[in-house]
C-alpha cells in the first residue's frame, strides 16, 4: 500500500516564504540595525590596538578574578595575536557579544515570566527543549531569506540557538528562593513588583549569571558553525582550512576559539561568584 | 480579664479547609464529623474550625499546640498569608477576609510584623537592611528608615552588627535580626510564628526573658505560636490551647494549671508536668566566665575581677569541669610562684545534671555559696545555676 508523506517540510517551508515576503520591512529594519551594531562594535574593537584590549581584558580578569587569570588571558591572547589571527577573533567576539546581548535582553524577561505563571512554564519549557535540541545548522536556512547572508543571520541562528539556558536559568533561579523568604515579603505586604526586584531577582542573580555564562559559551560555538552562512571570524578560518585542506591553518583557528572561550567562561563565572 | 481593655483582634468562627471544595467539608463538619472522616470523605483537610477570640491591646496572647493542631494556619490566617474558608478577623474595624488585594498589603504593612521560625532573613541583605525591610515596603525615606533600624538593632542588643550578613551570625543573633525587623516596623501587632523553637535552650530561654522586658516596655500587642507549654507559660499573659484545630482552652497560665477544662489538657499539663518544668536547666542560666587549665592563677584572678566574681570554674580543652578555683587561692598561688592553677582547686562545690528538681537544688546551697554547676554526661560545664534563681523560678511556678 502507497502511504502518502505528510508534506511537512512543503508547509514549512511555504510558511518560512510567506513570513519572508510578509514581513520583509521588519526583517529588514532588523537586519539594518544589526549591521550597524556589528559594525559599530567592531570598529570599535579594531580601533583599540591589539596590546591595548589585551590589557583591557588582562585588567579585567584581574579585577573579577585573579591575577592567575589575568596572565593566562593575556598569554592566551597574545598566542592569538602572534598567529595573526587578531581580526577574525575581534569579529567573532563581536558577534559573541551582540548574539549574548540579544538573548539575553529577550531571556530574562521571558524567564521571569515562566518563573511566576505555571501556565506559561507549561507551554515555554517545550519550546526551548525544541529550540535546543534541533540541529544547530537548521536555524541556518531560515535565517538566510530572512536576512540574508552573511553577519546577521548569524547573529539571528545563535540568539535562538543560545537562548534556552539563560531562559531556564532564570526561571530555575527565580523558583530556587525559597518560599519562606517569599512569605516573608508577603507577611510585610510587599507589592508583587517589589517581591520581584528586592527579594526574587537579587536571590535569583548567581543562578542567573550561571545562565548567561551559558549562553555565552553557546553562543561561542555557534558563531562559528555559522561561518557556513558567511559569518566572518574564526569560523570562516576553520571553514577555509577545510576547504584547503589544511590542518594546520584548522587547529590554530581553532585553538583561537578554544582561548576566546576560556577567556569569556572564566571571567562570567567569576562575576557571578563575586555577586554571593 | 479585665472588661475595660480594648479588643485589638476579634477571631470569629474562623475555619480553615486545604482542598479543592471547602463547602463540602465544612457541611460534614456540621454534621458532627471530625477530622480523620472529613479527610477520608472528601479528600480535604479541615485544618481550623471554628475558632474564636479575642486578642487584646497590649496583651502577649500563646497560641499553644502540638504539630498538627493548625496553631501555623491561624497565625497566617491572621494575617491572611493563607485565605480562611468561613469566619471573620477583624483588626481594628477591618475585615481582613474581605479586603481587596490592595487593602490587604495596606493593612499588613500598617497592622503586622512577622517573627518566622526560620529566621527567614535575606541573605543578601545586611543586618541593618534586613532590619529596614517593612519601611522600605512601606516606602520610608531612606533616613528615617535607617534611624529606626539602628534604634530596633539597639534593642535586641544588636549595635555594632549592622554591616554584617546573616549568614555571619549564630542562630540567637539571626532571630534577634528577626525581631528588630519586626520591631523597626512600628506596626501595631507582632506575630511571633514558633519564633524561639529553632534556637538552643539557653538562649531560647534568653530570649524569652528579653522579650518579656521588651514587652514591659512596650506594650505591643503580640501574638506567639508555640509547641512547648514551658514556654507558653513563661511568657504568655493568655494562652489559647489548640487540638486538632479546635480550641480547647482559653485562658492565663494559672487557669491552664490549676483549672484544665478537659482530659486533654490534664494529660497535657501531667505530660509536661511541673516537677519536670522545675528542673536545674529552667533555672540555669550560661557561665559569664570560666578558666582554662592552661591559664596561669594571674588569668584566672583578672578574669574574676573582671566579672566581678569570687570564684571560677575550670574546664578543660572540651569544657569538662576539673574543679572551682576561689579568689584567696589564686592569691596563693601568686604568692607561692605557681604557674598553674590545677592544684589549687577545690572540689568543694555541687555539681548536678539538668534534670535534677529544682526544690534538690535549694537545699545544696550551702554558706558559702558557690554556684552550682550544671554538666551533662560528659562532665561537661553547661551553665551555672545561682541561688536568686532558684528562687525566682520556684516563685513564678506559684508554689
Amino acid at each position: 500500500m502507497d502511504i502518502p508523506s505528510i508534506p511537512l517540510g512543503y508547509w514549512i517551508e511555504s510558511s518560512l516564504t510567506w513570513l519572508t515576503s510578509e514581513y520583509s520591512l521588519i526583517t529588514r529594519a532588523i537586519s539594518r540595525v544589526t549591521q550597524t551594531g556589528i559594525g559599530g562594535l567592531n570598529d570599535g574593537l579594531m580601533w583599540l590596538p591589539p596590546w591595548a584590549l589585551l590589557a583591557i581584558i588582562a585588567l579585567l580578569c584581574w579585577k573579577a578574578a585573579s591575577p592567575r587569570l589575568a596572565i593566562g588571558a593575556a598569554a592566551g591572547m597574545a598566542l592569538i595575536w602572534n598567529l595573526g589571527l587578531w581580526d577574525p577573533m575581534i569579529e567573532t567576539l563581536t558577534l559573541v557579544v551582540i548574539a549574548t546581548l540579544v538573548a539575553v535582553v529577550m531571556a530574562i524577561p521571558v524567564g521571569i515570566a515562566a518563573a511566576l505563571s505555571q501556565r506559561l512554564y507549561r507551554v515555554i519549557m517545550p519550546i526551548l527543549d525544541f529550540m535546543q535540541t534541533m540541529p544547530a545548522f537548521v536555524y541556518l536556512i531560515p535565517a538566510i531569506p530572512f536576512f540574508g547572508i552573511g553577519s546577521v543571520s548569524a547573529i539571528f541562528a545563535t540568539v535562538i540557538f543560545s537562548m534556552p539556558p539563560a531562559i531556564r536559568f532564570t526561571t530555575l533561579g527565580i523558583r530556587q528562593v525559597p518560599v519562606e523568604l517569599i512569605e516573608a515579603a508577603d507577611a510585610y505586604g510587599a507589592t508583587r513588583s517589589q517581591k520581584l526586584f528586592k527579594v526574587q531577582l537579587p536571590l535569583s542573580l548567581p543562578t542567573v549569571m550561571a545562565g548567561i555564562n551559558q549562553t555565552i559559551m553557546l553562543a561561542l560555538s555557534m558563531v562559528v558553525i555559522a561561518a557556513m552562512i558567511g559569518a566572518d571570524g574564526l569560523g570562516s578560518e576553520v571553514w577555509r582550512a577545510i576547504q584547503r585542506l589544511r590542518p594546520g591553518d584548522g587547529f590554530e583557528a581553532g585553538i583561537a576559539v578554544v582561548i576566546l572561550a576560556m577567556v569569556l567562561d572564566r571571567l562570567t563565572q567569576s562575576f557571578s561568584k563575586a555577586r554571593r | 480579664m479585665d472588661e475595660t481593655r480594648n479588643v485589638k483582634i476579634q477571631v470569629r468562627g474562623v475555619s480553615k479547609v486545604f482542598g479543592k471544595n471547602p463547602k463540602s467539608a465544612l457541611k460534614l463538619r456540621d454534621q458532627g464529623l471530625k477530622r480523620p472522616e472529613i479527610l477520608e470523605k472528601t479528600g480535604q483537610t479541615l485544618g481550623l474550625s471554628d475558632i474564636s477570640f479575642d486578642v487584646y491591646e497590649g496583651e502577649l496572647l500563646v497560641i499553644m499546640g502540638l504539630s498538627g493542631s493548625g496553631k501555623s494556619t491561624l497565625i497566617r490566617c491572621l494575617n491572611r498569608l493563607i485565605d480562611t474558608s468561613e469566619g471573620d478577623i477583624v483588626i481594628d474595624d477591618e475585615h481582613i477576609p474581605t479586603l481587596s488585594e490592595k487593602a490587604l498589603l495596606e493593612c499588613r504593612r500598617r497592622h503586622f510584623s512577622m517573627v518566622f521560625q526560620n529566621f527567614a532573613l535575606f541573605p543578601h541583605k545586611t543586618v541593618l537592611q534586613n532590619a529596614q525591610f517593612g519601611l522600605e515596603i512601606r516606602g520610608i525615606a531612606p533616613a528615617e528608615r535607617d534611624q529606626k533600624a539602628r534604634e530596633s538593632l539597639t534593642q535586641v542588643g544588636l549595635d555594632g552588627w549592622e554591616d554584617a550578613y546573616p549568614n555571619q551570625l549564630s542562630g540567637g543573633m539571626q532571630q534577634r535580626v528577626g525581631l528588630a525587623r519586626a520591631l523597626a516596623n512600628d506596626a501595631s501587632v507582632l506575630l511571633m510564628d514558633e519564633a524561639f523553637s529553632a534556637l538552643d535552650p539557653l538562649i531560647r530561654k534568653d530570649m524569652q526573658q528579653e522579650l518579656l522586658q521588651l514587652q514591659s516596655r512596650m506594650q505591643k500587642t503580640t501574638v506567639f505560636i508555640t509547641h512547648d507549654l514551658d514556654e507558653a507559660l513563661n511568657i504568655g499573659d493568655r494562652i489559647v490551647l489548640l487540638k486538632d484545630g479546635e480550641v480547647v482552652q482559653i485562658g492565663t497560665p494559672e487557669d491552664i494549671l490549676t483549672k484544665p477544662a478537659d482530659d486533654y489538657v490534664r494529660r497535657f499539663i501531667e505530660g509536661v508536668d511541673r516537677s519536670r518544668i522545675l528542673t536545674a536547666e529552667s533555672a540555669m542560666r550560661p557561665v559569664r566566665t570560666t578558666a582554662r587549665e592552661s591559664d596561669g592563677p594571674r588569668t584566672a584572678l583578672h578574669r574574676m575581677r573582671e566579672n566581678s566574681v569570687d570564684s571560677i570554674y575550670v574546664t578543660d580543652r572540651d569544657r569538662k569541669l576539673l574543679g572551682l578555683l576561689e579568689a584567696e587561692e589564686a592569691s596563693r598561688a601568686i604568692e607561692a610562684g605557681a604557674d598553674t592553677i590545677t592544684d589549687y582547686l577545690t572540689q568543694d562545690f555541687r555539681k548536678v545534671t539538668t534534670d535534677e528538681p529544682l526544690h534538690n537544688l535549694f537545699a545544696m546551697f550551702n554558706d558559702k555559696s558557690f554556684p552550682i554547676a550544671v554538666i551533662d554526661e560528659q562532665q561537661r560545664l553547661l551553665g551555672v545555676v545561682v541561688k536568686g534563681a532558684v528562687l525566682d523560678e520556684l516563685a513564678r511556678a506559684g508554689e
